[in-house]
């Protein structure tokens, strides 16, 4: 039976999981957002790390006919978007079930007649939108959690109705939410797979005119035209596979958890590693030339200065305060009132930089404020932020011992463009052009794989050299 | 945490000797004993001891308050009264001790100084120190013996003569007021005779860290280790006796293989072996000290326990030449050395000691020395190639000490020798 390590990274913004195979290659990962209950993120990412692989596993078992037939991999992947639309549809009706309870237990007479009213039909507003984004726009990759999807989509529909609905509304999302997102529930791979191909079907059976519906653009088209006709004569080379992969053992021979919250997570002693090793050995995995590590992280920032084994020789991180980090990000979405991913695009729509004095996430607040009432545009403002966030970062770097080749940009604050414009920006101006960046799709997962990979060695034995 | 400590027989010894120290203190002005206020680095207290007056260390009854959980009322009260925040902790600490009556740490009344003997080897916050006692006791006469710092990386003879002048100048002459005594040169060769037995006890006794496992932790045991000689027994028969007792006992642990001594017994597996720049933290020193032994970590040597003296260069006094033996001592002292010369030293010690890695406990308010921390740490790194850490904590104020921080620091840092050693030793 073949071997699988699984590290997670237990964040304090997300979570993280990556199952890799006995030669490194990442197979899954799994992520969500860590919220209070570290033990239900840690279980979710680990679910959805083994709902991932099992894709991914279908594919390397796929490979020579995938290379020969491009529509298999088509086809694999939009099976995935709407497994990922499943899963999202399960939680929204779960959810919808406790904004009536909420409804019910908050209000009284015609107020409660009413709001019930509008939530009902912002729901079946949004969940069709929501659909269409994941099976049309491949929301399921883009990492998104259930709390984002949902709230940025509730949160435009409020915009709309009164204002006088914005407290009610509001509260019934609130008190609603947290449980829903805390629930733990483990699908079965099988059942869901064969409701994702039948939803699968009816999209290509009516392809024509949802394409015409949904204005695609021509590079859409041509790969959904693959499948137009064909789709019955791939599901059925496929369909074995399919339940191949759907019930095969996905053994995980050792695990390895880091991160903020890793002292909570049920694991041996030896089993837990600090998130610095982690973090450096990912990185120096995906990028070998890797010297020097930058991580922002929830609520630190890293900088680690690793050899040519990956192995950290010396590392600093932010003291005292978390100013500069993903949560200062969080707090500043929240008080423009936008989501976190809103952020970085806005920010890169500056004309110019606001100066952002502030070294303390609470008084940045009170900075932006008074910016606005100046009339500072919200664009320039965050793009000063944005920049001040690195500034930061730039100093631990040069207290750590400053930026050797290759530089590695790792954890979920270096999904943000802004973020990624000043680093490069800055560590080019204070350390040379010649510095090598490197920022991976995978950035925000280092620490998850870092982990699965000690996992593998001390399983095996192993030297980190060895492979 | 355990509540049965296990203490070496010397240290029952050396609490005999400070809590007679502090008796001795508390009723100076009873038996008419003249009391002299001074510092630590670079403390003359042989001078002292010559004209049978008492020293008292500022700075050691702040450490004391901050190991029995004192000081933070003490430093709030400074506060009360305008202090900052960034002032040094050991400053707030002594200040509020002051404003509460000077009451010791062992509960026991300090005597108020006759004599204020400002020697600010390497420190200048000690000036601005003085400058504050000064004001609490007006009408105190203050003796001031200013070290020139070893820019040069040397000690040239015209700094000793510069200070051998003022020693027969300024700190004589108003010993002598003080006391109502004649200098008596004899008797001070006497007193140094029995420093220069200290010197080459505490010399053989941090030696032996070159044994493995060490038979002692040169930076939270060494810390007890350096008390006599650093809270006014430089000089007398009972520290010869102590370090004597001391060093026997050491042998004995080196004879029989075994490790050192933590406050929950015989460490049984060394795991790392590590040099320290820094001072610990005193509020929160046991459990500092249990996240290093917990993890098999002991110290084989430090830095700060060379703030009193450092001997690792063949320097000892010289009773044949009493002052200018004096004007050295405290010309050689670590927060007088510059940092090539601290660099140097940490090296030797890295070296010598076999360490596994080098870790920096920087102290938030204390500027002598935090500067030049992370220079040395690069420089270390790059010369001996060896894993560096840095944490950051204070020295007597408790709201800086952030256990989980440091100990999330710590175990990375232990985590990365352990990775080392792994792929070394395949």
């Amino acid at each position: 039976m073949k071997k699988y390590y699984l590290g997670i990274d237990l964040g304090s913004t997300t979570s993280k999981a990556i199952i890799i195979d006995e030669e490194d290659n990442i197979i899954g990962r799994g992520i969500t957002n860590t919220r209070a209950n570290y033990l239900v993120a840690t279980e979710v990412a680990r679910f959805e790390a083994i709902y991932n692989a099992r894709f991914s596993l279908l594919k390397m078992k796929l490979e020579d006919e995938i290379n020969s037939n491009p529509e298999y991999e088509k086809y694999i992947n939009d099976v995935e978007s709407a497994f990922q639309y499943l899963k999202f549809k399960y939680k929204l009706d779960k959810l919808y079930v406790k904004f009536k309870d909420t409804i019910e237990s908050s209000f009284s007479g015609d107020r409660k007649e009413n709001i019930l009213q509008i939530v009902e039909k912002i729901v079946k507003t949004i969940g069709p939108e929501i659909r269409d984004a994941y099976l049309f726009s491949n929301l399921g990759n883009k990492n998104q959690f259930f709390r984002d999807i949902v709230s940025e989509r509730y949160n435009n529909e409020i915009k709309k109705l009164d204002p006088e609905f914005f407290d009610p509304l509001m509260l019934v999302y609130d008190k609603s939410i947290i449980s829903v997102e805390n629930e733990l529930t483990e699908f079965n791979f099988k059942e869901l797979i064969s409701e994702s191909i039948e939803i699968m079907n009816e999209k290509y059976a009516k392809l024509d005119e949802t394409l015409a519906e949904n204005n695609s653009s021509p590079q859409f088209y041509a790969e959904i035209n693959l499948l137009k006709g064909n789709y019955k004569k791939i599901y059925n080379s496929l369909k074995e596979h399919l339940e191949f992969v759907a019930t095969m053992d996905i053994h995980i021979s050792n695990m390895v958890g880091t991160g903020y919250g890793r002292a909570l997570l049920p694991f041996p002693e030896k089993s837990i590693k600090s998130e610095i090793l982690c973090h450096a050995f990912g990185a120096h995995a995906i990028f070998p030339n890797t010297r020097t590590v930058l991580d922002i992280g929830g609520q630190d920032t890293k900088a680690i200065q690793v050899d040519k084994h990956g192995l950290v020789t010396s590392f600093h991180m932010n003291d005292r305060c978390a100013a500069g980090c993903g949560r200062y990000l969080g707090y500043i979405a929240d008080e423009f009132n936008i989501s976190l991913n809103e952020l970085g695009p806005l920010a890169l729509d500056a004309k110019k930089e606001v100066n952002i004095c502030s070294t303390c996430t609470v008084f940045a607040g009170a900075e932006i404020r008074e910016l606005l009432n100046v009339g500072q545009k919200r664009s320039d403002i965050l793009a000063g932020l944005h920049r001040s966030i690195v500034m930061r970062a730039i100093s631990l770097l040069a207290r750590s011992g400053g930026v050797r080749n290759e530089f590695s940009f790792t954890g979920g604050v270096a999904r943000n463009q802004a973020v990624l414009k000043y680093v490069s920006e800055l560590i080019h101006k204070n350390y040379g052009d010649d510095i090598k960046i490197n920022i991976g799709a995978d950035s925000i997962f280092m620490g998850a794989l870092g982990g699965a990979m000690f996992a593998r060695r001390s399983m095996k034995n192993l030297a980190l050299t060895d492979k | 945490m355990s509540t049965r400590v296990t203490k070496e027989k010397s240290m029952l010894i050396q609490k005999e000797m400070i809590s007679s120290l502090f008796k001795e203190l508390s009723t100076a002005k009873q038996t008419g004993k003249k009391v002299v206020y001074t510092f630590v680095p670079g403390n003359i207290s042989e001078l002292i001891r010559a004209f049978d007056m008492l020293p008292v260390y500022p700075e050691i009854n702040a450490l004391q308050s901050g190991m029995r959980k004192k000081s933070g009322k003490f430093i709030h009260d400074a506060e009360k009264i305008g202090y900052s925040e960034d002032v040094c902790t050991y400053v707030k600490c002594d200040v509020g001790m002051i404003l509460n009556g000077n009451i010791g740490p062992t509960g026991e009344k300090i005597p108020e100084p006759d004599l204020l003997l400002l020697s600010y080897t390497g420190c200048f916050t000690f000036m601005k120190w003085f400058e504050n006692l000064k004001r609490l006791y007006p009408g105190v006469p203050v003796a001031l013996l200013h070290t020139p710092y070893q820019e040069g990386h040397k000690i040239t003879p015209d700094m000793t003569q510069y200070m051998v002048k003022q020693l027969k100048e300024e700190v004589i002459p108003k010993m002598e007021q003080v006391s109502g005594k004649k200098y008596d040169e004899d008797k001070l060769k006497k007193i140094l005779g029995n420093t220069n037995k200290v010197e080459e006890l505490m010399v053989k006794i941090f030696d032996t860290t070159k044994n493995k496992p060490s038979p002692i932790d040169a930076y939270f045991a060494g810390v007890y280790y350096i008390g006599p000689i650093n809270i006014g027994f430089r000089g007398t028969g009972e520290a010869v006796v102590y370090y004597e007792k001391l060093y026997e006992e050491i042998l004995e642990r080196v004879n029989k293989g075994l490790g050192p001594i933590t406050p929950e017994g015989v460490m049984e597996e060394e795991k790392f072996r590590l040099v320290i720049e820094g001072p610990p933290n005193w509020t929160h020193f046991r459990e500092f000290w249990k996240l290093f032994y917990d993890l098999g970590a002991v110290i084989v040597a430090s830095s700060y326990t060379k703030v009193g003296g450092v001997y690792d260069n063949g320097f000892r006094v010289n009773p044949d030449k009493p002052l200018d033996s004096l004007a050295d001592y405290c010309m050689n002292c670590y927060t007088n050395l510059n940092l090539k010369q601290r660099v140097e030293l940490l090296s030797n010690c890295i070296t010598k000691y076999q360490a596994d890695g080098f870790l920096v406990n920087s102290i938030k308010s204390c500027n002598s020395f935090s500067a030049g921390q992370l220079m040395i740490m690069r420089q270390l790194e790059e010369k001996l190639d060896i894993p560096v850490g840095f944490i950051e904590s204070d020295l007597v104020d408790p709201r800086y000490f952030s256990y989980s921080n440091i100990k999330n620091r710590l175990e990375s840092f232990f985590q990365m020798l352990e990775q080392r050693k792994i792929i070394f030793n395949n």
